[in-house]
């Protein structure tokens, strides 16, 4: 006998279960097929069904029954096909008639763990309140007291320092006839220091990033910096860089990422006496705010020949890099001992400094870093940042706010006098809701010397569809409809670089101006306004007092 | 925007010079406040230049205070001078105005002199921190050869109040500056000029990167950084840190308060070592709209202007006697016998700097470095 499971199809998810309900309109479809070939899920699929019309003419009802076959666009109620909302369906479709629809009232997160595999994705925390960063506003506003500036007409200069910074009383200088000199005569170290702009694009690697997003965004920068006069720098991620890259004068414009998988270094290693220029920096990686406690993860879908090649790995496997640097035991080998091997790989002229994610002990990291002579500064990623792939447990509940992060480590330098020497790159949600300007503004004031951008300049400068509803979010599974996180040709063809790099240019020259218009009523311009903190308020008490900033209702 | 007059000369002059000029620049003080520098002074302290003096105000109560903590460290007292007061309406009279000298204790008198300048700046704080609760001792400054006087009023009510006009006190170099109180509650302590170890300072404008400013000079580790009842305080601790603690000379203090880019600074012979000011200094840039009038231990003078040059400020004399001025009118008040059309105006990479004794003017300039001289 049949069950009756079977039969009424209980054993079947209910599309209200899911997050995106496919909204299709049967009067608009032409039936032309693209939005089923374009679901990069699969989610939906031309089906054929049987229709059963009832009709009646004449004065007395005598209702006939014709039969007919009808093709249609049906969404699945397989849960590894669900709908993940990224609209390339109705991007495609000509004639509106089809657009997926946000369901708060889905259970996606209780059924997506089938074969007892958690659930893995890529993109962001799906949270999407307002963070921290959005609670803040600029009130100190200079008006009579004190004139404000104009940003259309008034010189400003918004640059930062990347790189371990000597204390006055320690720099290496003499009076000689009424002027300073350098004293050559000191054997002290003197840190490479770079001056960088303070807007930086994070750590997002070939491999993760497909290789024309990866290209628009490295020939942004190298425009930004070589035609506009704006050293704005970007980190490789873990993975390394072509061979072609490592050698050629751009790769000043690149922080070299190293992590604990150290994919990549072989290649990196072997260029270095064929390299014309030093990099801007070396990044080694020891957290990413998105998974704290993961190490990277580039899953088997996105290493294709390319990236093999880059990283010196088969094709087609998982790449999964250690949670932590496994052939380091303590903070001293891992840290102390990697800045200095790193630093020591390029003569000690590249600042080298750790990525930690944001965590409740990242002071502790940082008075491990005050004391060390060659660290050149601390990146702090919080937990609004992005990744490519992890478990959603990591990336909803695992992790550190910047914000407050950031300000007790900021305080913790001011409390040691340290405050200007040991840089602090903050990340990980800047730009969340896409106030770019007026987050890094907020996080310089709180005390960052620079901050670092990813999803921004993703959805910026790509139109990246993923958002905190858990929209798209597929960047772990190499099927990113807009092209920016496959390796798939097909799809990343889809991208043209440069489109990309002269999306980049326009974010960063249109942030430029915002920031000005930030600053410019503040009195601020020559310098950038790190810990002036007496300029934002919190429209929260709590916040505010944590931060030790005003509160303003 | 406060008002600023300094005048620095080879005579000994009165501060109702100073205050007379202030009168002329009126509209920019609005009687919150006027505080008085006098250094290398004359009359009956010309004899009693290694001594110390602290000026101050204190309450009867604060006196007994005052007294028996100075005698507690050994100080003795070898001069006093209060201002002979005269009641004038809206000024409300404290109970002791005084500039009191005394002689070293016993144990500090063969000590060096960094080790007296330790002793008095702890001293100061300490009867600072005395009164501060209760506004009964209230100490400006604690220094050989330096009177510090401060009062809420107009600056020419309170020349009055003081009994300037009729008094001995004189000095060659006086700081005077009316206040236009920018800083909410009206204190004392927020009034200019600055005094610390040596250095002064006077400022008009608003200072934007106060905060970090203030933490990174309370954090140095140096007990005199601190108060901070006036975002301007910084500008004299600026001043004292680049000069004494670091050892620049005083050019340089241009170089830190206002930065160049990188570009101006490949410009200069000392380009190597601006750079390293630039960044090691970083929180020190002013940023802001200031117009900053100060002297250093040997008797130098100067002003400078924020990077932008946001404030007005006048520099213009004769051999003998310059005035540092916010406004001509108050240069033509101190010293109208000049050839104006020498005045220097300083621009945004200026520091017009006084010699001691008035000898000559002499301008820095940050990329063309000396180029102006009036002697």
């Amino acid at each position: 006998m049949e069950p009756a499971s079977r039969l009424d199809h209980n054993y079947e998810l209910t599309i209200k279960d899911f997050p995106y309900i496919v909204r299709w309109r049967d009067d608009r479809c032409k039936r032309c097929g693209r939005c089923t070939a374009v679901c990069p899920m699969l989610s939906i699929e031309p089906a054929v069904v049987v229709k059963r019309s009832v009709s009646s003419e004449g004065p007395v009802p005598q209702p006939r029954v014709s039969r007919s076959t009808a093709t249609v666009v049906r969404q699945t109620s397989d849960i590894s096909r669900y709908c993940t909302g990224c609209g390339t369906c109705t991007l495609v479709c000509p004639n509106d008639a089809i657009e997926p629809e946000y369901n708060p009232q889905h259970k996606f997160i209780f059924h997506k763990n089938r074969g007892g595999h958690p659930y893995r994705r890529g993109g962001r925390r799906n949270d999407p309140e307002p963070g921290t960063l959005d609670r803040l506003k600029f009130t100190r506003i200079s008006m009579l007291t004190d004139p404000a500036l104009d940003a259309g007409r008034h010189e400003f200069r918004i640059r930062t320092y990347l790189g371990r910074i000597l204390p006055p009383d320690e720099l290496p200088l003499k009076v000689v006839d009424g002027r300073l000199e350098v004293d050559r005569t000191s054997a002290d170290f003197i840190p490479p220091v770079r001056e960088i702009y303070p807007v930086m694009i994070g750590s997002m690697s070939i491999g993760a990033l497909s290789p024309t997003m990866w290209e628009g965004l490295a020939m942004g920068i190298t425009y930004l910096n070589e035609v506009e006069g704006m050293p704005v720098v970007m980190c490789s991620g873990e993975g390394g860089m072509p061979a072609r890259l490592l050698k050629s004068r751009f790769i000043k414009y690149f922080i070299l990422q190293i992590a604990s998988g150290y994919f990549g270094w072989d290649e990196i290693v072997r260029a270095i006496p064929h390299m014309v220029e030093d990099p801007c920096a070396i990044e080694i990686k020891y957290g990413q705010g998105a998974k704290p406690g993961d190490g990277g993860l580039l899953m088997a879908h996105k290493v294709l020949r390319l990236i093999a090649e880059i990283r010196g790995v088969p094709m087609g496997v998982d790449l999964p890099s250690p949670p932590t640097h496994q052939t380091k035991y303590s903070i001293e080998e891992s840290v102390a001992k990697m800045i200095q091997s790193m630093s020591m790989a390029w003569g000690f002229r590249v600042p080298v400094y750790p990525k930690i994610s944001g965590s409740r002990t990242a002071r502790a990291v940082l008075n491990n870093l005050v004391r060390n002579p060659y660290a050149a500064a601390l990146s702090i990623d919080g937990e609004d940042g992005g990744t490519g792939a992890a478990y959603n447990v990591s990336m909803d509940k695992m992790g550190h706010p910047i914000a407050s992060n950031l300000r007790e480590c900021y305080l913790d330098l001011v409390k040691q006098g340290k405050q200007n020497e040991l840089p602090l790159i903050a990340a990980g949600g800047v730009g969340k809701k896409g106030n770019l300007a007026a987050n890094s503004a907020a996080l310089f004031m709180l005390g960052a010397s620079a901050v670092s951008i990813g999803k921004y300049i993703m959805q910026a400068a790509a139109g990246c569809l993923g958002d905190e509803y858990n929209r798209c979010n597929i960047c772990n599974i190499g099927k990113c409809p807009r092209g920016i996180t496959t390796q798939d040709p097909r799809l990343y063809r889809r991208l043209d670089p440069d489109n990309v790099a002269e999306r980049v240019v326009e974010v960063f020259k249109a942030l430029d101006v915002e920031l000005k218009k930030i600053f410019a009523p503040m009195g601020r311009s020559t310098e950038l306004p790190i810990g002036m903190s007496d300029g934002i308020s919190a429209d929260d008490p709590a916040v505010a007092e944590r931060l030790e900033i005003s509160y303003a209702c | 925007m406060c008002r600023l007059s300094a005048i620095t000369s080879s005579e000994y002059i009165s501060p109702m010079e100073n205050i007379l000029a202030l009168e002329t620049m009126k509209e920019g003080h609005d009687g919150s406040g006027m505080g008085l520098i006098l250094k290398d002074l004359g009359g009956e302290f010309e004899e009693l230049k290694d001594y110390p003096i602290l000026s101050g105000i204190c309450s009867k109560d604060g006196l007994h205070a005052l007294d028996s903590y100075m005698d507690g460290l050994g100080f003795q007292l070898k001069y006093t001078w209060t201002p002979k007061i005269k009641p004038v309406k809206g000024i409300e009279r404290r109970d002791y105005y005084f500039a009191r000298v005394y002689e070293y204790p016993d144990e500090y008198r063969e000590k060096d002199t960094e080790e007296k300048e330790s002793l008095l700046l702890s001293t100061r704080i300490a009867l600072r921190r005395m009164g501060e609760a209760d506004e009964s001792i209230i100490v400006f400054s604690f220094y050989p050869d330096i009177i510090t006087l401060k009062e809420v009023g107009d600056p020419l009510q309170l020349g009055e109040f003081f009994g300037l006009d009729n008094s001995t006190l004189k000095a060659r170099i006086i700081l005077a500056q009316g206040r236009q109180n920018t800083n909410y509650a009206i204190n004392l302590y927020a009034c200019h000029p600055f005094f610390i170890q040596g250095y002064g300072s006077m400022t008009n404008g608003e200072n934007t990167a106060f905060v970090p400013i203030r933490e990174f000079l309370m954090s140095r580790g140096f007990p005199g950084y601190m108060g901070y009842n006036s975002d301007s305080e910084v500008f004299t601790h600026i001043l004292h840190y680049t000069c004494r603690r670091l050892g620049y000379p005083m050019t340089y203090y241009k170089d830190v308060i206002t930065p160049l880019k990188a570009s101006e600074i490949e410009t200069r012979p000392d380009s190597e070592a601006v750079n390293f000011l630039r960044i090691s200094l970083r929180p020190l840039c002013i940023d802001g709209p200031n117009c900053v009038i100060g002297f250093t231990p040997d008797g130098t003078c100067f002003m400078v202007q924020d990077s932008k040059k946001l404030r007005p400020g006048v520099v213009g004399g004769v051999k003998g006697k310059y005035a540092l001025m916010s406004e001509e009118c108050g240069l033509d008040k101190a010293i109208p016998d000049r050839e104006r059309s020498n005045d220097i105006f300083p621009m945004k990479y200026d520091m017009v700097v006084v010699s001691p004794g008035a000898e000559e003017v002499k301008v820095w300039n940050q990329l063309q470095g000396w180029t102006t001289t009036m002697s």
